[in-house]
């Protein structure tokens, strides 16, 4: 997996799935929902966030429902990678299916907003262009690891399911 | 040390004799609900793109709740897809526009005690109260279930926490997990919540279901009930058989649980749940400036037959205040029928609610009873996340039935207990 450059959107506490893709937008088409992504407590986040950035949070990302329009509405606005301090256990799994990098994060709080970002998502290295610093956090977990680097659980499927095949 | 519940459970799915919290091992699914949100909707163009079927269509349960009944052509095509791949996959049991999916495999007796089942709802955990594991996940990982038959989990600790004593009038279950919301934290992945103690054993299975569904407010993996003779009598008025050894599945006495909480139940005051998390709680009296313009009586926790009868008591001979309105949206056609029987939707209806189809409704803004600008409604949802139930500016409370059912007579949030009379409660199960 290589390294994911990009600028930091940073965000607190409890950030749930209903601000991330919003029940209102539910029937919309996935253009739609991401321009709603963070409306309700960042109205500039959609628009103005370029692919590669990556998000940083702080505890519970990602609580609440389980819809996947979360991650997929991140994925749809470019996030390159996911660092929290804690995730909400359906979106961590959900992001990782969608192959979306996402790792857990304790310094989370010692980003600021515009921060450059190089990581490493396997050897969990985190590297602040901007700060010069460098944090080492647990990488991908193992058993993840494949599936992530296939580019999700979708892609991860087909060659499990080709494999079966050709035996 | 023995093994919780949980883990047997666990460990059972995984053919093995035991797992140890922390582990990562792959489980046998017993059941698989698929809702029309993020079922077949989202699930069969990737089966399409994986040129495969379904892994066994007697495991699965589809229910249509989310998109339910249909009011634009979207929701009409969401509802015709979900009828389609029923056809298609030749999946038994199908419930379209019956109820909320986990009120509905509730009310058909299809969880028994020891099965390892998923649902791509995070509310799956609402199961649990029949002692079984059941959690939800996203539906990408619910395609991978329908796929496969299997899922991986990381084996999670189990807490255990007990309640004591009788409920005083117009206390709930409800009460006890907005509680928890606060005591506990929202951050609990990884662990299991397992109820017990005398105030849950002398609980209906509605209540029960209660608990384990707002495991999910809790961020736990699930929550978990013991089974007991009630259990077992619910599966039975489902119209299913127990299983022999069902009251087996128990947690062993020396259970190496991550933690034991004790709480009392009759020291316990109804609570409510301020803007915007299940977490902001307190006793419902320290609310009572808040004027609402909506009181919300619906969702899989909170429109279930017990707590329309909830509702009902503190209704009857009372009607809502003006410029408040009262919506209910009760969890199943089922309970619909039942409320009807019994006289409690009458109690309802003369009081001036507005009634509403079943289905999950505004709780999460698809259906109809969504909020304008800045209005404020208590609920007796599980949520109330900034802008879930409709715009951003909306503040949503939480709270029990009764509270609700209060506020909505008040104008305002209040302490039921100030309408109710000393003669106790009793909200019957089914």
């Amino acid at each position: 997996m290589n390294e994911i450059q990009g600028n930091a959107w940073t965000f607190g506490d409890g950030i749930n799935t209903d601000v991330m893709a919003p029940g209102l937008y539910f029937k919309s088409p996935m253009e739609v929902m991401a321009r709603h992504c963070m409306e309700a407590i960042d109205p500039d986040f959609a628009g103005r966030i370029a692919p590669g950035d990556i998000v940083v949070a702080g505890r519970n990302f990602g609580i609440g429902s389980a819809r996947e329009q979360a991650p997929m509405a991140l994925q749809h606005l470019g996030v390159g990678a996911i660092l929290a301090e804690s995730y909400g256990r359906i979106f961590y799994r959900n992001a990782l299916n969608f192959g979306i990098p996402t790792l857990i994060f304790p310094q989370a709080g010692e980003i600021a907003p515009g921060d450059a970002l190089a990581i490493d998502p396997v050897a969990g290295r985190i590297e602040n262009r901007t700060q010069h610093k460098t944090w080492a956090v647990a990488g991908l977990p193992e058993h993840l690891m494949a599936m992530v680097a296939a580019g999700g659980l979708m892609p991860f499927l087909k060659q499990r399911l080709s494999t079966q095949g050709d035996t | 040390m023995g093994y919780s519940i949980a883990q047997k459970i666990i460990a059972n799915a995984t053919g093995r004799d035991s797992v140890t919290p922390g582990e990562i091992v792959t489980c046998k699914v017993d059941l698989a609900l698929l809702l029309d949100s993020g079922g077949p909707r989202r699930i069969w163009p990737r089966l399409r793109e994986l040129g495969v079927g379904v892994w066994d269509p007697d495991k699965i349960v589809v229910v249509t709740d989310h998109f339910t009944p249909a009011v634009d052509a979207e929701s009409a095509a969401i509802l015709k897809l979900t009828r389609d791949f029923v056809k298609e996959f030749n999946i038994p049991r199908f419930f379209d526009m019956q109820g909320i999916g986990h009120v509905v495999l509730a009310e058909n007796g299809y969880l028994q005690p020891g099965m390892f089942a998923c649902g791509g709802d995070s509310h799956s955990s609402n199961g649990g109260a029949f002692g079984c594991y059941m959690a939800g996940f996203g539906a990408i990982e619910m395609t991978g279930v329908v796929v496969t038959g299997e899922i991986w989990l990381q084996v999670p600790e189990t807490v255990r926490v007990n309640w004591s004593g009788e409920f005083g009038p117009g206390v709930a279950s409800k009460d006890i997990m907005l509680t928890l919301c606060r005591e506990l934290g929202i951050n609990n992945a990884f662990k299991v919540i397992e109820f017990g103690g005398d105030t849950v054993s002398a609980m209906s299975m509605n209540e029960r279901m209660t608990l384990t569904n707002m495991a999910a407010e809790l961020g736990a993996e699930t929550g978990i009930v013991e089974p007991d003779d009630e259990t077992l009598d619910a599966i039975r008025a489902g119209g299913q058989q127990p299983a022999a050894d069902a009251l087996d599945w128990r947690s062993d006495a020396d259970t190496d649980y991550a933690a034991v909480h004790a709480f009392d139940a009759a020291a316990l005051a109804p609570q409510v749940a301020a803007p915007h998390s299940p977490a902001n709680s307190g006793p419902a009296d320290e609310f009572n400036d808040v004027r609402i313009d909506q009181a919300y009586i619906g969702a899989c926790v909170g429109a279930k037959l017990s707590d329309l009868r909830m509702v009902a008591e503190v209704l009857r001979g009372r009607t809502v205040a003006n410029g408040t309105r009262l919506m209910v949206a009760p969890a199943s056609q089922k309970v619909i029928a039942e409320a009807s029987a019994d006289g409690t939707m009458k109690v309802l209806v003369d009081a001036g609610a507005y009634l509403l189809p079943t289905g999950c409704g505004a709780c999460a803004a698809l259906g109809a009873g969504i909020l304008a600008e800045d209005e404020v409604c208590i609920s007796s949802t599980n949520r109330n996340f900034k802008g879930r139930m409709g715009a951003n500016s909306a503040s949503v409370y939480l709270g029990s039935p009764y509270t609700v059912a209060a506020s909505a007579v008040a104008g305002r949030i209040i302490d039921p207990r100030e309408l109710l009379d000393e003669m106790g409660s009793d909200p019957d199960g089914f």
